[in-house]
């Protein structure tokens, strides 16, 4: 039988972090009112004329610098076409002179997917269909709302250098993180902010030439994303083993049924008739525009897992990914905690446990974890880890420390976390082991999974104050005896 | 073409803006005859880079005002016929 191998191209459409829109002044905000946030410019009243934003530059400029791009001179083109979401009939984009190009990006298993270029555009406005369910074929009319008529893009277009639905995932969730750490986009796909079309096609391994793609849309998670790209792989091998052949098409992918399905348009080939903006002028990425981009950028998160993870000591056993990251850096880094981290190391925290309480408790929180004082929070890692608090105590001042502040052996005070002392832990440990003979009976012959439910028991006991720690060290001395 | 720009036209007027369009065609294709390979293509008539504006949020329009403009609204949006397929 022939081997198959995929090849993917992904192009990522991500909204900008502006105050305002690409070429007017209304409002860039997510969720407000229907169209609370339109002017002549976005709604293509006769006369009116578009401004660039100089944000939306600089952002598109740090975007491409990120994604290791040559910026260059760029000019707008119309695309224009008939649709509703676009009251100019026309939607201002980049064309043959975008103004990022060339660049890559790293996965954290090591491979490079080749970036393109990185344009900027303007989004279109939303549509909403009644009747029908509101699916658009059946849908008896249809209503717009142009408040992201105009919002700043950036388009991302990767080479097809991709190869598994799982390096598809690994690609947009790298550069989902990218774009969160350059501040260029809150990089939200559930509200649109990030939007995903997958270019699928399958060869076989011999073969030197692309076969024919297919491109996915809606694609509204990283968990859709992966699902139909090996949906879309299967269903090519499957036709072509068949003796049938893949036709060029756009296909919907259904999160209901699991499968992509050919959005049986008219086929007409689209003739945008792209032609120079003539309202705008060429973009050039001079000295201040550069180094309004680069100003305030820190490390990129492959750097500051690296650095995080360094913490942990070369080797570590907690490592789990193949960068040597573990799940909590990724997801401390991800948050932006972890400086918080770095700083309570600094300050004498233990690293793993102060990397677990940013990972697991304070990002719970993380508006409230990243104004944490670090130096705050190293002293109450280093109470728990000295034994002064328990986990369960750890968390309760962590939480009281987020929502107002303060000295952590203070809250500990005030919440009655009092070190058990040794005499009361003693007689808890005692009456646990009298009220379960059975499991304490194996415990002694050298059941070791029956230690849990003991140490469990003492937590109820005590309420969650008694340190783990000391309670296992208790029991395996009673055992001993 | 009449179908790219959705333009209605009769059998008249075809014929009419065929004429029409032949010779701003031909003018075209006179200019073409030129050597252009020294000059670089002119997407604007001014040599002025960069013309940028701040980030600063500016008021937007009344939305009942620009809904009473509209054929038809609904539910504060633009209320449009149905759509015969996916955007392009």
């Amino acid at each position: 039988m022939t081997e198959y191998e995929t090849v993917v191209g992904l192009e990522v459409h991500c909204e900008l972090s502006t105050t305002t829109k690409l070429f007017c002044g209304c409002r860039n905000a997510f969720g407000d009112e229907p169209n609370t946030n339109i002017c002549p410019v976005c709604l293509g009243l006769p006369g009116s004329l578009p401004v660039i934003n100089r944000r939306a530059v600089e952002l598109a400029l740090r975007i491409g610098a990120a994604l290791n791009c040559t910026a260059r001179r760029s000019i707008f083109h119309r695309k224009n076409y008939f649709y509703p979401d676009m009251p100019k009939d026309y939607q201002i984009s980049q064309y043959d002179e975008p103004i990022n190009v060339d660049g890559w990006l790293e996965l954290p298993d090591g491979s490079r997917v080749g970036i393109e270029r990185a344009h900027m555009e303007e989004d279109t406005g939303k549509t909403t269909h009644v009747g029908g369910g509101g699916r658009i074929h059946e849908a008896s009319y249809s209503l717009v709302d142009y408040n992201r008529a105009g919002v700043p893009l950036v388009e991302i277009v990767s080479r097809p250098d991709v190869r598994s639905a799982a390096q598809a995932r690994a690609y947009v969730d790298e550069l989902r993180s990218i774009l969160v750490a350059t501040g260029a986009s809150d990089g939200r796909m559930e509200e649109g902010s990030l939007r995903v079309d997958a270019n699928i096609s399958v060869r076989p391994v011999v073969s030197a030439e692309f076969g024919t793609r297919c491109e996915v849309k809606n694609l509204n998670s990283l968990r859709s994303l992966e699902r139909a790209v090996e949906y879309e792989v299967e269903r090519q091998i499957a036709l072509i083993e068949s003796g049938g052949s893949v036709s060029q098409e756009t296909r919907h992918w259904d999160e209901g049924d699991s499968s992509t399905h050919s959005m049986r348009s008219k086929e007409e080939a689209n003739d945008y008739r792209y032609f120079p903006e003539p309202d705008l002028t060429p973009l050039v990425p001079d000295a201040a525009l550069l180094a309004a981009a680069g100003e305030g950028v820190g490390a990129m998160p492959a750097e500051r897992r690296h650095r995080l993870s360094s913490l942990l000591g070369a080797g570590s056993d907690l490592a789990t990914r193949t960068d040597g990251s573990t799940d909590q850096v990724v997801t401390v880094v991800d948050l932006g905690l972890d400086e918080l981290v770095h700083g309570a190391v600094a300050a004498g925290a233990d690293p793993r446990l102060a990397l677990a309480r940013a990972a697991n408790e304070a990002a719970a929180n993380p508006d409230a974890a990243r104004l944490l004082d670090p130096v705050a929070f190293a002293g109450l890692v280093k109470m728990e880890s000295s034994g002064r608090l328990s986990a369960t105590q750890s968390k309760e001042v962590l939480a009281e420390l987020m929502a107002n502040g303060g000295d952590p052996a203070q809250i500990a005070g005030r919440l009655g976390y009092e070190q058990m002392d040794t005499a009361s832990l003693d007689a808890i440990v005692d009456g646990v082991i009298v009220a379960n003979p059975l499991e304490w009976k194996r415990y002694r012959e050298g059941d070791d999974k029956v230690a849990q439910f003991l140490l469990g028991q003492v937590m109820k006991s005590s309420k969650g104050r008694a340190n783990g720690k000391l309670v296992a060290q208790a029991f395996a001395s009673r055992r001993e005896a | 073409m009449a179908r790219l720009a959705r333009l209605a036209l009769d059998d008249d007027e075809v014929g009419r803006y065929a004429v029409q369009l032949s010779a701003i065609l031909e003018h075209v294709d006179a200019v073409r005859r030129l050597d252009t390979a020294d000059v670089p293509p002119t997407a604007h008539p001014f040599p002025v880079e960069n013309v940028l504006r701040s980030d600063i949020e500016r008021p937007s329009l009344d939305r009942d005002s620009v809904l009473s403009q509209a054929p038809v609204a609904e539910s504060g949006r633009f209320r449009v016929p149905r759509i015969m397929g996916e955007a392009p």
